[in-house]
């Protein structure tokens, strides 16, 4: 059986009475990329932020490595190995993009390896790298998506979570995120990755699921990714 | 008193109310909870001086700062952190509560005539410095209270735990999702604001003896108004609003003689009026906040 590095069991999530998340099942695998799609309004969030431990879930199981992670506080989910670039960056303005870097490593289990992460991590956002005494305000929408990321690596996580990593970059912008999310995921993170852009997330995950009204309705391969039809329908449903 | 006089004594009762001002801005920055009862860990240490009165000044000094850091992380312990996620107006209420529990049991242990501490008394003795008769611990004050708000610039800037504290300040939720242990955090915070806490203690009985249960109530108000004319919103605005409100109360009183004083505090709240109808984002705030009321 192959390894399972996150597992989602009959998942809810609940906002007072409304159900934003429903019974949903979710396995992936050490090493995969799994994409997360849907419209707006249909989970994808709040199913990134039950999995982190920021909001509560109300029925249900997460499991990281087969242990349950459920009713833990974020922080202690970071320090178990799962990081998450949130919806909208939310890099730190006021302080430096070192600063922003430094904090990525909060969550790190073992302190070896720091310069290893940082020339790594330098290597996929170079931007990154001729920016560190720079203000996190100072950067540009993709800089900042990039440092959102890139801080996020340093936790040496081995579950990456990502929220809309495209929201509001320009094409060319979007496709160094998807290509250095690819070369992230080579070296062995495991990913699960939420968007709004569907054609690209389904050629580059490994299998994306359609989320609706909370529920999941659809698996999609990459080999659907042109297949427009199917996938307006699955929006649509 | 000449008015270089008053000014050096501004510096000093400034230095102070800053001190108090930045302990108070450390925990509104990670848990968005203005601390009323913040006035009692002051009166605490205040207590202890004067129950240690016969031991050497040293000694304590030192008890006084563990007892007062001990208090505040006691307090963050069973009062605020079983609150922390209530709403924020209970959260304020609990440090009334907290507040008023604290001086009816200094009321009840010490009673209401108050206690005189001499500890440090010698600083009250002043030096000739070119004309000027400034008191030690007009001197100390200042050099304590540089040094403190310097160290504290220096761990909030330099080290880990600072650079926690700042991100949790600005966005706590997203620290956490990082790996910054909030409990953790918001210790430090009172363990610091209880250093600072202990120090004005210290200062303040030097300057004003007589230690009575609602010691640190003005003390605390008068570093609120500073923090709010200030501007909370950041450490460093805060810290100037506390040099502000020293400044202006230091002042306005050496302009006022006799019965005349009684009407300071009226004045300088009253001035306080004047600056946030002219600049409602606080004095130093850079962005004036937008306000809005119906």
């Amino acid at each position: 059986m192959p390894d399972a590095m996150l597992e989602l069991e009959g998942l809810e999530v609940r906002y007072g009475v409304v159900a934003a998340v429903r019974a949903l099942d979710l396995r992936i695998e050490r090493g995969e990329l799994v994409g997360l799609i849907g419209p707006n309004g249909a989970g994808k969030s709040s199913t990134l932020l039950a999995i982190m431990g920021v909001v509560p879930v109300a029925r249900g199981e997460v499991r990281l490595r087969g242990v349950s992670i459920r009713g833990r506080a974020p922080e202690a989910i970071a320090r178990a190995g799962i990081s998450l670039v949130p919806e909208g960056r939310h890099i730190f303005a006021g302080l430096t993009v070192e600063e922003n870097l430094r904090l990525g490593r909060a969550a790190r289990r073992d302190a070896n390896g720091v310069e290893a992460d940082l020339r790594r991590v330098y290597g996929l956002f170079p931007a990154i790298a001729g920016s560190l005494s720079r203000q996190g305000s100072a950067l540009s929408g993709g800089q900042q998506q990039q440092l959102a990321i890139a801080r996020a690596l340093l936790a040496r996580p081995d579950v990456l979570l990502l929220d809309e990593p495209s929201l509001g970059l320009a094409p060319t912008v979007v496709e160094s995120v998807f290509a250095a999310l690819e070369e992230v995921r080579a070296q062995g993170v495991t990913i699960l990755l939420v968007e709004q852009r569907a054609q690209v997330t389904v050629s580059t995950a490994d299998r994306t699921y359609v989320l609706a009204n909370g529920e999941l309705r659809l698996s999609l391969t990459p080999a659907d990714a042109n297949d427009t039809a199917r996938l307006a329908a699955a929006y649509l449903s | 008193m000449s008015t270089l006089q008053a000014l050096v004594d501004a510096v000093a009762l400034g230095s102070i109310y800053a001190l108090v001002a930045v302990g108070i801005g450390l925990v509104f920055g990670v848990l968005r909870l203005i601390n009323f009862a913040y006035g009692e860990l002051i009166t605490a240490g205040a207590y202890t001086l004067w129950v240690l009165r016969s031991l050497p000044a040293v000694v304590a000094i030192l008890a006084c700062f563990a007892v007062v850091v001990s208090l505040s992380l006691l307090l963050e312990r069973v009062a605020f952190r079983p609150l922390r996620k209530a709403t924020p107006a209970t959260m304020l209420i609990a440090t009334f509560a907290v507040s008023y529990l604290l001086q009816s049991i200094y009321l009840l242990v010490f009673g209401s005539l108050g206690n005189s501490v001499s500890t440090l008394a010698g600083l009250q003795q002043a030096v000739d410095l070119g004309g000027l008769r400034i008191r030690w611990i007009t001197i100390v004050s200042l050099a304590c209270g540089s040094l403190l708000l310097i160290g504290t610039a220096i761990l909030l800037g330099r080290t880990s735990i600072g650079l926690h504290m700042r991100a949790a300040a600005t966005d706590f939720q997203t620290a956490r999702v990082l790996g910054v242990r909030a409990n953790r955090v918001i210790a430090f915070a009172f363990l610091v604001s209880g250093v600072l806490a202990a120090a004005v203690s210290v200062l303040f009985t030097v300057q004003n003896s007589l230690v009575t249960p609602d010691l640190g109530v003005p003390i605390t108000i008068f570093a609120l108004v500073g923090v709010v004319v200030g501007g909370l919103d950041r450490l460093w605005t805060a810290t100037l609003g506390g040099f502000a409100i020293g400044f202006a109360y230091s002042l306005l009183g050496d302009k006022l003689s006799g019965e005349a004083r009684v009407y300071l505090p009226s004045l300088v709240f009253g001035l306080v009026i004047v600056v946030l109808l002219l600049r409602p984002g606080g004095l130093f705030a850079g962005q004036p906040r937008s306000v809005e009321r119906v």
